[in-house]
């Protein structure tokens, strides 16, 4: 089989699945927020269908995420939901709880399943395990370097995906923090919890603004930067990393646009020979044109090693 | 507990078990594994030199592993070690030569979250049961019945589920069900938190963790402070969870296994917290009908406290009153002073182990398994060679003082701060 690669967009609306198809994304990630997390956008039942039809209209894929936690009061729903999803033809399951592989054995054996628990994909053998349970495509933890990545590479044949642009998700709790805290204050803290635009700083590190955000699945910090690979995402198809993720949750359509147009000219220009390719600056400058400034573009943990 | 308003709880199985539930005890050390199974722990779990999620502990070795199973033993205890990091790569090498030297050295079981590390256990190590590990966030019944089609004969919870959900757990899925009863909390959902990592490149997930979840951070909404100058800042940190006042619940609810959290808490907190909560448990079993909290079990709990304690997410999902805004409230009231070695009946005096500096016209109490308690002032202090002390300074020295009452080895010593 030749090699691939596919760049794996979000969609917040519809609207935004449409335009970011057009700008070059083969494939889109979106939920209902009842049982996906983190998401750019909410797909009701409704949304869901026209989102499949869209994509598939155009030659791209609808993956649907179905990553959160699942609490017991979710279960019966969740069974409906697969079956659903199943019934609309999305091309895939996201999931990170076993709940939703035991609930998709029943209500959506057919349909293909990508693992992804965020933090926690760290190991080619833990890959491996969730293959041999069903899964087809792992997503890899964005907390590992090129040299895992790497190694994952050359230990399985499944599906991997890995993050190429955008912010993560570094911590999630059931608690209501934002709610609690801003109780704590003012005791009306509720009303105001769920509303966006808030951020942390960490006094030790003033120019880091950190999103936080509350929802019905509790409370979520993301990164203070945006992972960027760009420059180096001839890296990454040089390993033959399957499916590349720009992650546009809270950011504008028109942002998303520019970086999926930027990421679709490097994959074809690397596609189309890959021997002779140059990386071309001019795709990187429109990225920084857009760019937050206070939001800096990173390599993430690419580079990094860490110790324990 | 002074601090929380006791509601009626909005299960009820009112099912009395015949099987006591395990108290299964945290054990930083040698030392810690003989305290908390001679006060009264069913296992302990300690953790080992690779693997565990405490990078900072001083872990066991296998050879101290085998001693911990041996004096375990004696007591019908069980140790269980946690294997409980989400493992990379380079950490797969060498995996099924840790498990296997766990399963010689007579360890019960491993806490597993990660996929790699249970499926080695099973293949190479088979007499190692697995347990799940709360890093995996096992918070409803489709998951702990998938675990359990895997082969393991226990799930760890998550620090999520509430009463009512382990019942509903229990009665959809046969199999042992762990809960943290007591002690410090992840806020968030265990193992999904790389704060660390982003903030110190430190691994949260292979025991790096900088608890950065406690340090405080400013909020903004729409880029203007959510709080004033001389507001409280933003955390994530959490009360501590103690559920000594609902052991009847966690009881009658089924939960299998109790666990305290603290591998890195001292002698003395472990000692303390599983003596109350084996006296709560060995009363409920006497007479269920009758049982009733005894004060003095929440008192020694409060007395091991470096927290202000709560329930968790047993009751309600926390709020407000739950956090810990503002600077952290001070620790335990009370220190550990000595171990005693030894008792002689004949004079009165018993032999003491220091552990913190102590004088003469001090008020300390003893304690012991199972609420052996008393008061008293230090007024008789020697040397071992029976030369009158002033006070006990050094660390480990060896001191006789004479008891009010006779007291037995590994009793505890402690005084009053303040």
């Amino acid at each position: 089989m030749t090699y691939q690669p596919e760049l794996l967009a979000t969609a917040a609306s519809l609207e935004e699945l449409e335009r970011l198809a057009s700008a070059g994304a083969d494939a889109f990630v979106a939920g209902d927020a009842r049982f996906g997390v983190r998401l750019a956008g909410h797909f009701d039942a409704d949304g869901m269908k026209a989102a499949v039809s869209l994509a598939h209209a155009q030659g791209k894929k609808l993956y649907a995420a179905a990553n959160n936690l699942i609490h017991n009061d979710s279960l019966e729903a969740l069974q409906r939901h697969l079956a659903f999803l199943s019934e609309i033809g999305v091309d895939a399951i996201v999931f990170g709880d076993p709940a939703v592989l035991m609930a998709a054995r029943r209500h959506a054996p057919d349909v293909t399943l990508h693992w992804n628990a965020e933090m926690t994909s760290t190991n080619y053998a833990t890959a491996e395990y969730w293959r041999r349970r069903g899964a087809s495509r792992f997503v890899l933890a964005r907390e590992l370097n090129m040299e895992q990545i790497e190694e994952i590479r050359a230990a399985t044949d499944m599906e991997l995906q890995v993050q190429v642009h955008g912010m993560t998700n570094i911590y999630h709790s059931k608690r209501k923090l934002v709610g609690s805290y801003l109780d704590h204050l003012h005791g009306d803290g509720n009303s105001e919890a769920t509303r966006g635009g808030m951020h942390l700083t960490e006094q030790e590190r003033p120019g880091e603004r950190y999103p936080i955000f509350e929802d019905a699945s509790g409370t979520h910090i993301m990164s203070s930067d945006d992972i960027c690979m760009l420059e180096n995402l001839h890296e990454l198809l040089g390993i033959g990393v399957n499916s590349l993720k720009i992650e546009g949750m809270l950011k504008p359509i028109e942002y998303n646009e520019i970086v999926v147009r930027a990421y679709r000219q490097a994959i074809d220009a690397y596609m189309a020979n890959p021997e002779g390719y140059v990386f071309r600056e001019e795709w990187l400058e429109p990225i920084r044109e857009a760019q937050d400034p206070d939001r800096e573009l990173s390599y993430g943990f690419f580079y990094k090693e860490q110790v324990y | 507990m002074s601090t929380t308003v006791r509601t009626a709880p909005r299960f009820k199985g009112k099912r009395y078990r015949l099987d006591k539930p395990e108290l299964l005890a945290p054990a930083g050390n040698l030392e810690k594994l003989k305290f908390a199974v001679h006060y009264g722990a069913d296992a302990v779990y300690i953790g080992g030199r690779q693997y565990g999620l405490r990078s900072n502990a001083d872990n066991f070795s296998f050879e101290e592993m085998k001693e911990g199973v041996e004096f375990a033993a004696r007591y019908g205890a069980k140790v269980f070690v946690a294997t409980n990091i989400y493992a990379h790569n380079e950490d797969i090498a060498g995996l099924e030569h840790y498990l296997r030297s766990l399963e010689e050295a007579g360890i019960a079981a491993i806490i597993a979250a990660d996929p790699v590390i249970i499926e080695t256990a099973q293949r190479v190590a088979p007499k190692l049961e697995v347990h799940l590990s709360t890093q995996q966030s096992t918070v409803n019944w489709q998951a702990v019945q998938f675990w359990k089609e895997e082969g393991l004969p226990r799930v760890v919870l998550g620090r999520e589920t509430s009463f009512e959900e382990i019942a509903e757990i229990k009665r959809h899925v046969d199999i042992e069900i762990e809960a943290f009863i007591h002690g410090a909390m992840c806020s968030s959902y265990s193992g999904r938190c790389v704060l660390s990592n982003h903030f110190t490149d430190r691994d949260s997930n292979r025991g790096g963790c900088c608890q950065s979840c406690r340090w405080k951070y400013d909020l903004f909404v729409d880029d203007a402070p959510a709080a004033g100058q001389d507001e409280d800042q933003f955390t994530m940190g959490s009360k501590d969870l103690c559920m000594i006042e609902y052991l009847p619940e966690l009881i009658e609810v089924g939960v299998d296994s109790f666990k305290i959290e603290g591998r890195m808490k001292s002698v003395h907190y472990v000692a303390t917290v599983v003596n109350a909560y084996r006296q709560a448990i060995d009363a409920y079993f006497a007479d269920p009908e009758g049982y009733e909290l005894k004060r003095e079990w929440v008192e020694e709990i409060y007395k091991a406290a470096n927290r202000p304690l709560n329930t968790g997410f047993f009751l309600d999902v926390p709020g407000a009153e739950d956090h810990i805004y503002g600077p952290e409230e001070k620790a335990a009231p009370y220190d550990f002073a000595a171990v005693v070695l030894d008792y002689d009946d004949r004079t009165g005096f018993a032999t003491l182990q220091q552990r913190n500096h102590f004088k003469l016209g001090q008020e300390v109490e003893f304690v012991g398994p199972g609420g052996t308690f008393f008061k008293q002032t230090v007024t008789e202090l020697t040397d071992a060679e029976g030369e009158a002390l002033e006070a006990a300074r050094h660390p480990m020295q060896h001191v006789r003082l004479r008891t009010l009452k006779p007291v037995r080895p590994m009793d505890m010593m402690r005084k009053k701060m303040r």
